[in-house]
């Protein structure tokens, strides 16, 4: 019997992922569908994105996401053939609605992929060099930027740019970074009291080595938590820069654009409103619980 | 606990310096020049030229920043390109009906959040914790202005109980400005029913931009009652027999309050940033409106102002955030976290 596990053993290690990393991912998934909402999440999540990458076989009228006019049919209530009824030049909101989904995705994925890898390292530089110049510089620099309402700041960044979806990501990229800054500042300043860090010190590592391969993978699972639950909060902000008149501009849509523009024949063309709202909603729903879920994964995983 | 708030104080100061050093650079890598945009393509070349020198534009960008903080301590903020006033005067007309709004909401949210998380901590697991935790989900999901929107629907057509636009109904004076805000000065001149009228007014804006954060709270001051509900103390006073309401009042919701008050500083910051977009919702005539048409028109003397003040108000609210807790947790007044 001793012989038979042992023989199977290295057999294990064969396969593409480590025996222990393994169990971890059990673990997780085991903590993850535990909870019944980060479920809903996940479904509700991966249907946005069906949505976003397949808009123009599910919708209806594709044409209608563009420049598109169509008198005859304009300002029509909900029915089977326009399910979410018609906009006041006649396009169909079922299909505009969908197609929004595609912006808010693509804002998320930008902003967070732009704006955390710089955080993080900036963080990283400044918990690891805490007392020099290198923090006193980056945390002095992260106060400034969270001393603003996060709307506001993301307003008068847009403000100054030309009111499209590209200067709306950049907006929103360019004050997310801080929050992240300050998230891995706290651990690294902590970890680099760690022993394992201090020996990688006495080894003679580099710095990179150091900050990348030592001190990043332990802050690994708040970041990618709060990424999980900063995806609703990016499109949120988006949809408010494009309800001002400061993200993608018509006639491409967007859900605050929408909203916004709905919201001028309000009681009458209610669905010109109602439905991209009720858009805006559910997609930050799902990112939410999915994040919720992903914070209990991580935080039940350690304990 | 004097010396924390010099240290905040000090603090706060260098980042406003900051901001503005912040908003100053951004409002000034604006493609196109800002005279030009400011008297339009059709303006001769001279009086763009003098509008130039008129707005430091010729000099360079450290001295334009240094002639705009002379400015700022000047108390004018400079002159707006579209009021074609100084700014501040601007500030003074718009601010009040902004804070009034600002003010009136955090009202509602703290009050709201307190009831609806003691109660959703006394009655544990019924339909009234679930409904609040429902809301609570909800709430964070769905944008201030969708909220603003959905209020507008429901109470400005189809139960049209609520009044959903302007300050003040038809006919009624404004009281004579000593703050600007409706309610107090009609309170100060003695004139309660305007005050109650413009009350009646807020209302919707103002839970437009409470109720999204209100049940957030609740939901954290409920765990929080919840878990201290649980401690030795709390058991030793059921012990000795103490009235349930004693306890709650007295031992249970001071230290518990603290977690929330931390959000709820944040949240109203949050709330100054999402009145950008209710009030454009409700009309209303306040800062933010003001801003954003400032923000579209690219009147950066403005711009740099609304961003400034509403910095201050974020700094004053989180100073204050720091004093009541410290009034609160005997550990950050006598200074043992530290």
């Amino acid at each position: 019997m001793m012989i038979k596990t042992n023989d199977i053993e290295p057999k294990a290690k064969h396969g593409f992922l480590k025996e222990s990393t393994k169990n971890n991912l059990r673990i997780y998934k085991y903590n993850f569908s535990k909870n019944k909402l980060s479920i809903l999440g996940l479904i509700i999540v991966l249907i946005c994105i069906g949505f976003a990458l397949f808009a123009p076989y599910i919708t209806p009228y594709p044409q209608h996401a563009k420049e598109f006019v169509d008198f005859n049919n304009a300002s029509q209530a909900p029915s089977l053939k326009h399910l979410f009824g018609t906009d006041v030049f006649g396009r169909d909101i079922f299909t505009r609605v969908i197609y929004s989904f595609q912006g808010a995705l693509i804002m998320a994925i930008i902003v967070l992929g732009i704006s955390v890898p710089f955080g993080v390292f900036l963080g990283l530089l400044a918990g690891y060099y805490n007392g020099s110049w290198i923090e006193v510089l980056i945390m002095r620099l992260t106060d400034v930027f969270l001393a603003l309402p996060p709307l506001i700041l993301a307003l008068s960044i847009a403000s100054v740019l030309k009111p499209n979806l590209t200067s709306s990501m950049i907006a929103v990229t360019l004050m997310w970074w801080p929050w992240y800054t300050r998230l891995v500042f706290g651990m690294a300043n902590t970890i680099r009291k760690e022993y394992f860090v201090k020996i990688a010190e006495l080894i003679g590592a580099s710095r990179l080595h150091i900050l990348f391969r030592e001190i990043l993978p332990s802050c690994l699972s708040p970041i990618l938590t709060k990424m999980a639950l900063d995806v609703g909060w990016v499109i949120l902000i988006g949809a408010s820069l494009s309800f001002v008149g400061l993200g993608e501009q018509p006639p491409n849509p967007a859900f605050g654009q929408m909203v916004a523009d709905g919201s001028k024949y309000m009681p009458d063309l209610w669905w010109m409103t109602i439905f991209p709202a009720l858009g805006i909603a559910f997609i930050i729903l799902g990112f939410n619980f999915l994040g919720d879920g992903i914070r209990d994964m991580f935080d039940r995983g350690r304990q | 606990m004097l010396r924390f708030l010099l240290k905040r104080i000090f603090l706060g100061i260098f980042v406003i310096i900051g901001i503005s050093m912040l908003i100053f650079i951004l409002s000034r890598i604006v493609p196109g020049d800002p005279a030009r945009m400011a008297l339009g393509p059709r303006a001769p070349e001279f009086a763009v030229e003098e509008l130039r020198k008129e707005m430091y534009l010729d000099k360079p960008l450290h001295e334009q920043y240094l002639f705009w903080v002379r400015d700022v301590l000047k108390g004018d903020f400079g002159k707006s390109i579209n009021s074609k006033r100084p700014v501040i005067e601007d500030v003074k007309q718009f601010l009040p009906a902004t804070l009034e709004l600002a003010l009136f909401s955090g009202f509602i949210m703290v009050i709201a959040s307190l009831l609806l998380g003691i109660i959703a901590a006394s009655f544990r697991d019924s339909w009234v914790d679930s409904a609040i935790r429902i809301f609570s989900y909800t709430g964070i999901a769905i944008p201030a202005f969708v909220v603003a929107v959905l209020l507008l629907l429901v109470f400005g057509y189809l139960w049209p109980v609520l009044p959903v636009l302007d300050r003040l109904s038809s006919g009624v004076i404004p009281p004579s400005r000593i703050t600007g805000m409706y309610i107090i000065d009609s309170i100060l001149t003695g004139n309660f029913k305007t005050a109650l009228d413009a009350a009646y007014h807020l209302l919707l804006p103002a839970l437009a931009l409470a109720i999204g954060p209100l049940f957030q709270e609740a939901r954290i001051l409920r765990s929080s009652l919840t878990d201290n509900m649980g401690k030795e103390y709390i058991s030793v006073a059921t012990g000795y027999g103490l009235p349930k309401r004693a306890l709650m009042g007295k031992y249970l919701l001071k230290p518990s309050a603290i977690p929330v008050i931390t959000v709820m500083g944040l949240d109203f910051a949050s709330l100054m940033g999402n009145a950008f977009l209710v009030e454009k919702v409700f009309n209303w005539p306040g800062l933010s409106r003001y801003g954003i048409n400032a923000m579209l028109n690219k009147d950066l003397n403005s711009i740099s102002a609304v961003i400034i003040i509403i910095g201050v108000i974020f700094l004053v609210a989180n100073i204050l955030v720091d004093i009541i807790m410290a009034y609160l947790d005997p550990r950050i007044r006598l200074g043992g976290k530290e």
